[in-house]
């Protein structure tokens, strides 16, 4: 790759972001070089989040039938799956399978509430909510 | 307390720490010298390991060993430790700064906060150098950015205790001593070695470049044995994989290639500087690769981006990199 083809495409690097990568110069010395972004790159990162994003749909459509807690929100807004979470937030696996069920989320305690809200770096109130639609919590990626 | 420390830019994490640790205790060697020597080199495609449900394919040795790898080969000690308590690693971490002592951490992506959102992925390979603290502050040279960042000693220490696959464990790393004198000669001619062998010789089929043609025959099959939705999945992960912030283009094939150019001078032979170019052209068709896999993934394919197409780019990497392997162990052969 020559200096002159290093891409420069911004897709979900923010402005003060850049990489660097290797390239040759005209005396085919290879020397870093600045890079803003590929837009290969921005697909397929596009796509990992795209994944994300329908997963956090998925889930909130199963919070608004009843069927999981806002719990099972915060866990796929993170990324996490139940045996992560446990590992995070300290629990054992089977009670965070149980916490994901409305009816005993409701009943937590502050201080189980307080450890799941620490793990994803939120407040408590948050924690009992989950949000309409998934883009509404992506918004600061740029897609 | 702040430690004089020259933060340098790099295209990969742990290459860069490697280089700019060293650095930092006056061995001057570039991040590419410091992959070459450490063998960074790799390429595997495990199916059976899963990344979120999608299969790992990697470009690069394990994680630890392009440090550990140079450092034992230049002669430098590494004393590396993990803990079990959070707190304890945390305080081990501020005596080491107290006494003036950069330290490299091993961390997750994603706790840390100066990371752009778009890159926070539960991923816990990363590399980075705490050189300060100024109340309860981090001061934190990260070499995949363009300058220093700051990080809290809370987020820092989730970040070092990240849970998950390939969890760090708090794990931390600083040099105790370097040479005085260095002989980049033999270093250079041992990683060489290293990556040839492993690249040609080990017995698995999915590992080396047999791994590469063992990936172009699975890939070809990939639209009937797994439907398109899927396909499209397992494609992004590879070039993700290959391309992602991290491996200076191409999985770290350019990044050899400069390697190679500088071993060249080094060792005063030109017969390298060739090679460089044709690790060059090997990379070239790994981006070649990327390229024509995005546009698949993003369903803009045209008639001859077929999946068969790009599993002979696969195989002509495959045969440029075997070849490149076999003159570089002919090169280091006769030497110690």
């Amino acid at each position: 790759m020559k200096i002159s083809e290093v891409p420069q495409e911004r897709g979900i690097n923010p402005e003060n972001v850049h990489e660097v990568c290797y390239a040759v110069d005209e005396s085919g010395r290879y020397v870093l070089s600045d890079s803003a972004g590929w837009e290969p790159k921005n697909i397929v990162n596009e796509q990992a989040w795209e994944i994300v994003k329908a997963q956090v749909q998925a889930v909130l459509e199963q919070i608004r039938a009843g069927k999981l807690s806002p719990l099972a929100f915060h866990m796929a807004k993170n990324q996490m799956n139940t045996g992560l979470l446990s590992r995070y937030a300290g629990f054992s696996h089977w009670r965070v399978k149980r916490h994901l069920r409305p009816a005993v989320f409701r009943r937590l305690k502050p201080d189980v509430l307080r450890r799941y809200a620490d793990v994803f770096e939120i407040t408590v109130e948050q924690l009992l909510k989950a949000p309409d639609n998934a883009n509404d919590c992506f918004r600061e990626i740029r897609l | 307390m702040k430690i004089d420390f020259r933060h340098r830019q790099s295209a990969h994490c742990e290459s860069g720490v490697s280089s700019n640790l060293l650095f930092h205790h006056g061995v001057n060697i570039s991040e590419a010298l410091a992959f070459g020597i450490g063998a960074g080199l790799f390429f595997a495609y495990l199916p059976f390991i899963k990344i979120n449900d999608l299969p790992l394919t990697t470009f690069r040795c394990e994680v630890g060993g392009i440090l550990k790898g140079v450092c034992r080969k230049l002669g430098a000690g590494l004393h590396s430790r993990r803990f079990r308590n959070p707190e304890e690693g945390m305080a081990a971490l501020d005596r080491l700064l107290e006494s003036g002592i950069a330290v490299g951490c091993r961390t997750g992506a994603y706790w840390l906060p100066y990371f752009p959102s778009a890159y926070r992925f539960h991923f816990n390979m990363h590399n980075l150098i705490v050189y300060g603290k100024e109340g309860d502050d981090y001061l934190i040279s990260d070499p995949v950015f363009p300058e220093p960042q700051v990080c809290s000693a809370r987020n820092l220490m989730k970040a070092r205790f990240a849970k998950g696959a390939l969890a760090p464990k708090g794990t931390m790393y600083y040099l105790t001593r370097v040479p005085g004198e260095i002989d980049l000669g033999r270093p250079i001619r041992k990683g060489i070695k290293k990556v040839c062998s492993r690249m040609l010789k080990t017995p698995l089929p999915m590992v080396g470049v047999r791994g590469i043609r063992f990936l172009a025959g699975r890939l070809e099959k990939w639209p009937e044995r797994l439907g398109k939705p899927k396909t499209t999945l397992y494609l992004g992960q590879l070039v993700r994989m290959q391309e992602e912030l991290g491996t200076g283009g191409a999985g770290f094939r350019f990044m050899y290639a400069a390697f190679l150019q500088e071993a060249a001078s080094i060792l005063n032979d030109n017969r390298l500087d060739d090679l460089s170019r044709k690790m060059t052209q090997a990379g070239d068709g790994w981006r070649k690769f990327a390229f024509i896999g995005a546009r698949q993934c993003k369903g803009r394919a045209t008639e001859t981006d077929s999946f068969g197409a790009m599993a002979e780019i696969l195989r002509d990497c495959a045969e440029k990199e075997t070849a490149i392997y076999r003159e570089l162990q002919a090169i280091v052969k006769n030497s110690d």
